[in-house]
C-alpha cells in the first residue's frame, strides 16, 4: 500500500497523508503493528491517550531528524543510526512524561521506554522519511502518529466502557460493568473483534472485496 | 576418509561451542551463588522463625520460653527498623515454640528482624534466597507470563506461532540470547551506569547492547557453525526488535536487581516466551483446518485465541514457593 504512494512522481500533500495514516494504513487496526503497547496501556482512555501522545511526538520528531539528515547517513549504517536517533527521542520524551504527569507516567512508564521498539516508527523512518522532503515527512508522521493516537482511543473507549463503566474516569454506565475487558485477556478479545469490525468496513469500502489489510501483513515489534 | 575426518570436526566444533556455553552458565551460576549466600545470622536463644501467612510468625527457641508478654518482643521491618510492628498476643506451642499473632499483614518475600529480650536473641526473617529465586522464574513464566498478562512481544508472538517448529526454534534461541543480554545488561548498568550516574541513558544503552550482541552472535555464528546458522540465524535477527529482550533489562534495572534476581527474570521469561509460543503454534496449526468467518480470519481470529489463553494463564495467580 505504501508502495503506491511512493511510486508517484511529486510527494502526496498533506491532507492525503493524514487521513492514509489515520484510515487506509492505520498502524494498529490496518498495517497490523506495535500492538504490544495498544493491549496493554488501553484499559482506560487517560492511559492510551498518553502513549499515543507520546508515540506522535517520537514519531514526528524522528521522522524530522531523519528528513533532515538523510543526505548524511550512509545507506549501509542508516538502520544503527535510526535506532540511536529513535532512542535519544524516546529518552527526552520519557523524561519530560515522568516529570509533568507522575502518576499517569507510573502505569505507563514502561511503555513509554519501549517505544523505541515498536515497527511502527523506525518502518516508517525506512519507507518514507528517509526518501521524502521534510515537508511531507511531517505530514506523514504527524499522520501515522494521529492513527496510532486514534487507534488507542478507541480500544480504550472500549475497554473502558464496557471494563468499568466509565470513559474518562466518569461513569457513564449505571450498571454493574463487565470486570473482563479490563483484565489483560480481555484486551486481547477487544482488539481482536476492533479488527474484525475494521476488516468488514474495509471489504464494505472495497465492494465485497477481501483484503489483506489487518489479517495478511505480520510486522515485528 | 575425508567425510569422517570432516564429521569429527563438525563434532569437535560443536562440543566446543557447548563446552563455551557451559563455561558461560557455570560463569552466571557462581556469579548467583555468591551474591545469594546470604550470612548466618546466629539467632543468640532464637533458633529459627518462619512467617505463617497472613499475619502469623513462628519462633523455635533453644529453651522453654520464660516471659510471655508481647512487650518481650520486637518485631521491625528491616526497611524501617526503627518502627516496631504491633504484636498482638503470643502463645506458647509444644517443643520450645511460640507463635506470635501480629497486628498486620506479613509479607513472606519480605525481610524482618525478631527481637526477644529476655532471654537476649535476635534473628533475621528472610524468605530462603533459592524460593525467591524459584518464585521470580515462576512468577515471570506463568503468573505475569510476558506475552499474556503484559502484551510484550505480541508482533513476533502472531508472525511467528504459525508452525510448530519455527516456534520451537525461536523459543530456544529467544531464550538464550535473553539470559545473555540481560546478564550483559545488568553487569553495563551496575558496574558502570549507577557509578557514573547516567541511569537516565538506559533506553540508549539497552537497545545497543541487545543490537550488539545479536549482531555479534550472528557474525560469530556464521563463521563457526555454518548449519546451526542455517538453522537458527533467522530469529537471531527478529529478536533485536522484541519488546521482552528490552522490557526484562529495563525492569531489573528499575527494581536495582542483583545479579541472581536479574538471571532469574530473564530465565523465566525467556521459558514464558517459549511455552507461549509453543502452546500458540499448537493451537494454530489446529486453526488451519477451522472454517473461520471471513472478517476474523488471519490475526483477529488469533487475538481470540490468545485471549483464551490469557484466561487459562489467570488460573496460575497465586502460585508461589513462599509459603
Amino acid at each position: 500500500m505504501s508502495q503506491t504512494i511512493l511510486l508517484r512522481e511529486r510527494p502526496p500533500g498533506a491532507r492525503q497523508l493524514l487521513m492514509n495514516g489515520i484510515f487506509g494504513e492505520n498502524p494498529v487496526f490496518r498495517l497490523a503493528l506495535s500492538l504490544c503497547p495498544a493491549v496493554a496501556v488501553t484499559t482506560t482512555v487517560a492511559n492510551g491517550i498518553m502513549l499515543g501522545v507520546a508515540v506522535l511526538l517520537v514519531q514526528v520528531l524522528s521522522s524530522v531528524t531523519v528528513a533532515l539528515t538523510r543526505k548524511a547517513i550512509h545507506p549501509r549504517v542508516r538502520i544503527p543510526v535510526y535506532t540511536i536517533i529513535i532512542a535519544v527521542w524516546v529518552s527526552a520524551i520519557d523524561m519530560v512524561l515522568a516529570g509533568f504527569f507522575p502518576s499517569l507516567y507510573a502505569q505507563v512508564g514502561l511503555y513509554v521506554k519501549l517505544i523505541v521498539a515498536f515497527a511502527i516508527i523506525i518502518s516508517r523512518l525506512e519507507v518514507f522519511a528517509s526518501r521524502m522532503p521534510l515537508i511531507p515527512t511531517f505530514w506523514d508522521g504527524l499522520g501515522m502518529g494521529l492513527g496510532f493516537l486514534f487507534a488507542l482511543i478507541v480500544i480504550g473507549v472500549f475497554r473502558e466502557l464496557l471494563g468499568s463503566g466509565a470513559i474518562l474516569g466518569y461513569a457513564v454506565v449505571p450498571e454493574k460493568p463487565l470486570l473482563f475487558f479490563a483484565l489483560p485477556a480481555g484486551g486481547f478479545f477487544s482488539i481482536g473483534l476492533l479488527m474484525a469490525f475494521f476488516n468488514v468496513i474495509e471489504r464494505w469500502r472495497n465492494g465485497g472485496k477481501a483484503s489483506a489489510g489487518g489479517g495478511g501483513g505480520h510486522g515485528h515489534g | 576418509m575425508v567425510d569422517r575426518r570432516r564429521s569429527r570436526s563438525r563434532s569437535r566444533s560443536v562440543a566446543r561451542l557447548i563446552a563455551i556455553l557451559a563455561g558461560v552458565l557455570l560463569f552466571i551460576v557462581a556469579l548467583a551463588a555468591t551474591a545469594v549466600a546470604a550470612p548466618l545470622a546466629e539467632g543468640g536463644f532464637i533458633r529459627g522463625a518462619r512467617i505463617l501467612v497472613p499475619d502469623h510468625l513462628r519462633l523455635q527457641l533453644a529453651g522453654p520460653a520464660t516471659a510471655l508478654d508481647p512487650a518481650n518482643f520486637r518485631l521491625t521491618d528491616s526497611r524501617a527498623p526503627d518502627v516496631p510492628i504491633d504484636i498482638r498476643d503470643v502463645v506458647a506451642e509444644p517443643g520450645n515454640k511460640v507463635l506470635l499473632t501480629v497486628g498486620e499483614r506479613l509479607d513472606p518475600s519480605a525481610a524482618y528482624r525478631i527481637e526477644i529480650l529476655e532471654p537476649a536473641g535476635a534473628r533475621d526473617v528472610r524468605p530462603a534466597p533459592w524460593a525467591l529465586l524459584l518464585t521470580i522464574v515462576l512468577s515471570s513464566a506463568l503468573i505475569n507470563n510476558f506475552v499474556f498478562t503484559r502484551y510484550l512481544g505480541l508482533c513476533i508472538f502472531f508472525g511467528v506461532s504459525k508452525k510448530r517448529d519455527t516456534a520451537v526454534g525461536m523459543g530456544i534461541t529467544f531464550s538464550l540470547v535473553m539470559i545473555l543480554s540481560a546478564m550483559l545488561s545488568w553487569a553495563i548498568f551496575s558496574l558502570v551506569m549507577v557509578p557514573l550516574q547516567i541511569r537516565f541513558l538506559q533506553v540508549l544503552v539497552f537497545i545497543g547492547v541487545v543490537a550488539f550482541l545479536v549482531q555479534a552472535l550472528d557474525t560469530i555464528l556464521k563463521k563457526t557453525h555454518r548449519s546451526l546458522h542455517q538453522k537458527w540465524g533467522v530469529y537471531l535477527m527478529l529478536i533485536t526488535t522484541n519488546c521482552i529482550i528490552l522490557a526484562v533489562p529495563l525492569l531489573n534495572a528499575a527494581a536495582d536487581s542483583g545479579p541472581a534476581e536479574s538471571f532469574a527474570l530473564a530465565l523465566g521469561s525467556g521459558i514464558g516466551f517459549a511455552l507461549a509460543l509453543f502452546l500458540m503454534s499448537c493451537a494454530r496449526e489446529k486453526l488451519e483446518l477451522a472454517r473461520v468467518p471471513v472478517a476474523f480470519q488471519g490475526l483477529p481470529i488469533a487475538f481470540t485465541l490468545a485471549g483464551l489463553f490469557a484466561l487459562a494463564f489467570m488460573g496460575f495467580s497465586g502460585l508461589s514457593f513462599l509459603r
